[in-house]
């Protein structure tokens, strides 16, 4: 009972803090507290976090389980980055108290951890990002195969979306014979990203707009409490 | 003859010094132009300064306003005037102070550095582009920033919040009275059943994805009671589920959560607790770790409920990729496109939030849907209205009308109301 009103209650209370600031300048301080706890509680959480992925990978490691090779290179790439990022290995001091070694920003130029972001982290990221455009390209040809009307019509409207967005369009219709409302960049620029893809966004904004009052409403009033776990 | 010569080496060497230091003499001495660089003349100063305090907010704030320097034109080359500087003091006593500037063309600075105890005397500076600074122009009186207890430019808003959140109140309400409600089918949460079903026959686990905001986000909330109904449905079955989490406080919540399920089940000896883990809070490391697993596990449910970003389609097309049968859910509209090409089944914003009430099939679930139908009617009903509006502007020209649709596009409709 107490591990689940307790909960209800704290929800509540900040939610319908967070809600009155919206709408009462002087209560923004209560608003701000509010986020305050969230982050503080959000890095207390966060060694909670560590704690499980080290103990899951240790685990992998020690039963040697298959791929245990990528949990001791994740052990190693976590502590390697605590360690130089506590430590400040390698950053130079700061400008402003040159005899202090510790003085300096950690993530600092010419520190181990910038070296790390660098050299490292950042052309993984860009590695894992630079994947969307296959698999953008894989998912446009699954969904524009025209296999019913609606694929029919979904191929079509994509395919001038496709050619009107790009220097095709003005070169295929660009022409001062055709009439300026006829040109495909035209037809996309006012007409069908304007008044049919807006309308659609639109219509679908609202009902998300309705579903996040009524769901956090409901959190609020504690009538939804699934998110603690089913009752029954 | 030897003297003479001389006499003529000498005077053709004072002759040469001669005009070599004419030559070099100040020219201003011939009477001609001089080479020095002049003194700039400051430019005009502004005019009309005065302070009012700023709208909505807890007294901290004062609006200075002023009129451009007369030098101040909009296409002038080279400018006259770069910046306008403004300085600020408590009492006559006091010196003035800067407080911040403004580039060219602005007429309007906000001080965001007051407290509503005290009055402010301000004062405006039009500066040159070698900083030659203008005569200064003073507030005639002092001014005082006001708190205000409500915000204003919100007003529209909350009327509208009040009447959808009143909707769902009444309905929730009547629906524990014993009122029914119909609601129509959801295909993509007719398939959760499905789904888990086929991972159990397949022996294959679910995995569970809930977005990669924390659990301040709504679309989180949402996400984790889904997953909720999942568990309970995995723990039914005997079915493995699989929940990496991008966030912390994320896998805190979906470990009560998942074990509440198992636990309402009666299977809490099947609860996992390491399969609901942390990874990071980098968005493609995450992405990285989650279609890891996927490849070497090959999941045979994929559920994605949450907030998502540019992931969705790589998640969404390694599932693909896998043969998982793959349900989504998101208010990210961006990411629907993808999560409709790559998945089986997507739910479409209003259908995200309207999960928990269509799985639970709980009454007063159900009757805030039904409020959220109300608070549909009223958005269409004001949409129809300014559509009206607007027609009879355009067509009439008459400037009460004009100025009505003004009022309903930047209040009823606009920031301060329906798009906050």
């Amino acid at each position: 009972m107490m591990k689940r009103t307790i909960p209800v209650m704290i929800a509540s209370i900040a939610g319908l803090v967070l809600v009155v600031a919206h709408f009462i300048p002087p209560a923004q301080s209560w608003a701000d507290e509010v986020s305050s706890w969230f982050q503080i509680l959000a890095a207390v959480a966060f060694i909670l976090g560590g704690a499980s992925l080290f103990k899951i990978h240790l685990q992998k490691i020690s039963d040697q389980r298959p791929g245990w090779g990528y949990s001791a290179l994740t052990i190693v790439a976590f502590t390697v980055t605590l360690i130089v990022g506590i430590f400040k290995i390698g950053v130079p001091p700061s400008e402003s108290f040159p005899s202090m070694p510790w003085s300096g920003d950690y993530v600092g130029d010419g520190g181990v951890l910038w070296w790390i972001f660098t050299y490292i982290f950042t052309p993984l990221n860009a590695t894992m990002f630079a994947l969307l455009a296959f698999f953008i390209s894989s998912a446009a040809f699954r969904a524009f195969r025209a296999k019913n009307t609606e694929a029919m019509i979904l191929l079509v409207t994509a395919t001038v979306v496709l050619l009107g967005q790009t220097y095709a369009g003005t070169l295929l219709t660009g022409y001062d014979w055709i009439n300026p409302h006829l040109q495909l960049k035209s037809i996309v620029d006012e007409w069908l990203m304007p008044v049919f893809n807006a309308s659609g966004q639109r219509a679908i904004k609202i009902g998300i707009a309705l579903g996040i009052v009524s769901t956090s409403l409901k959190v609020l009033i504690g009538t939804d409490r699934s998110y603690l776990g089913n009752e029954e | 003859m030897r003297n003479r010569r001389t006499m003529w080496r000498w005077w053709g060497t004072i002759a040469v010094i001669g005009c070599v230091s004419l030559w070099n003499m100040p020219s201003v001495a011939f009477g001609q132009e001089s080479t020095e660089t002049e003194t700039p003349s400051p430019p005009a100063p502004p005019s009309q300064v005065m302070a009012k305090d700023a709208p909505n907010d807890t007294g901290t704030a004062l609006d200075v306003f002023w009129e451009l320097s007369a030098d101040d034109v909009s296409d002038a080359i080279p400018r006259r005037v770069i910046r306008y500087e403004i300085f600020r003091r408590k009492s006559l006593n006091e010196e003035y102070q800067p407080v911040g500037e403004q580039t060219y063309q602005n007429k309007k600075f906000t001080d965001t550095q007051c407290h509503p105890d005290d009055s402010y005397w301000y004062q405006v500076v039009a500066v040159g582009p070698n900083g030659e600074p203008s005569t200064a122009v003073e507030t005639p009186t002092p001014t005082r920033p006001r708190v205000q207890y409500i915000d204003t430019s919100r007003l529209w808003f909350g009327i509208e919040l009040f009447v959808v959140c009143a909707a769902i109140l009444y309905y929730i309400e009547r629906a524990r009275k014993g009122d029914s409600f119909t609601i129509r089918h959801i295909p993509g949460l007719d398939a959760v059943d499905e789904a888990v079903g086929r991972a159990t026959e397949m022996g294959r686990p679910c995995l569970f994805v809930a977005g990669i905001e924390d659990i301040n986000d709504i679309q989180t909330v949402a996400g984790v009671t889904i997953l909720s109904r999942v568990a309970g449905l995995t723990a039914q079955y005997d079915a493995s589920l699989i929940v990496p989490t991008s966030r912390s406080l994320v896998m805190t919540t979906a470990r009560e959560t998942v074990q509440s399920s198992y636990l309402a089940a009666g299977r809490p000896d099947a609860y996992r607790e390491d399969n609901i883990y942390y990874l990071t809070d980098e968005q493609f490391g995450y992405v990285a770790g989650v279609t890891g697993r996927m490849m070497r596990e090959k999941p045979a449910a994929c559920f994605y409920f949450g907030h998502f970003y540019a992931e969705s389609l790589i998640l969404a097309e390694t599932g693909n990729s896998v043969g998982a049968i793959q349900i989504a859910g998101t208010a990210e509209a961006s990411q629907l496109p993808f999560f409709v090409a790559a998945c089986d089944y997507t739910l479409i914003g209003e259908e995200f939030f309207a999960a928990s009430a269509y799985l639970s099939k709980e009454p007063a679930q159900l009757g805030s849907l039904k409020g959220q139908d109300f608070g549909k009617m009223c958005g269409a009903a004001i949409l129809l209205m300014g559509c009206l509006v607007a027609t009879v502007a355009g067509l009439t020209e008459n400037d009460a009308i004009d100025a009505m649709l003004d009022y309903l596009k930047s209040n009823v409709l606009g920031n301060g109301g329906f798009l906050p």
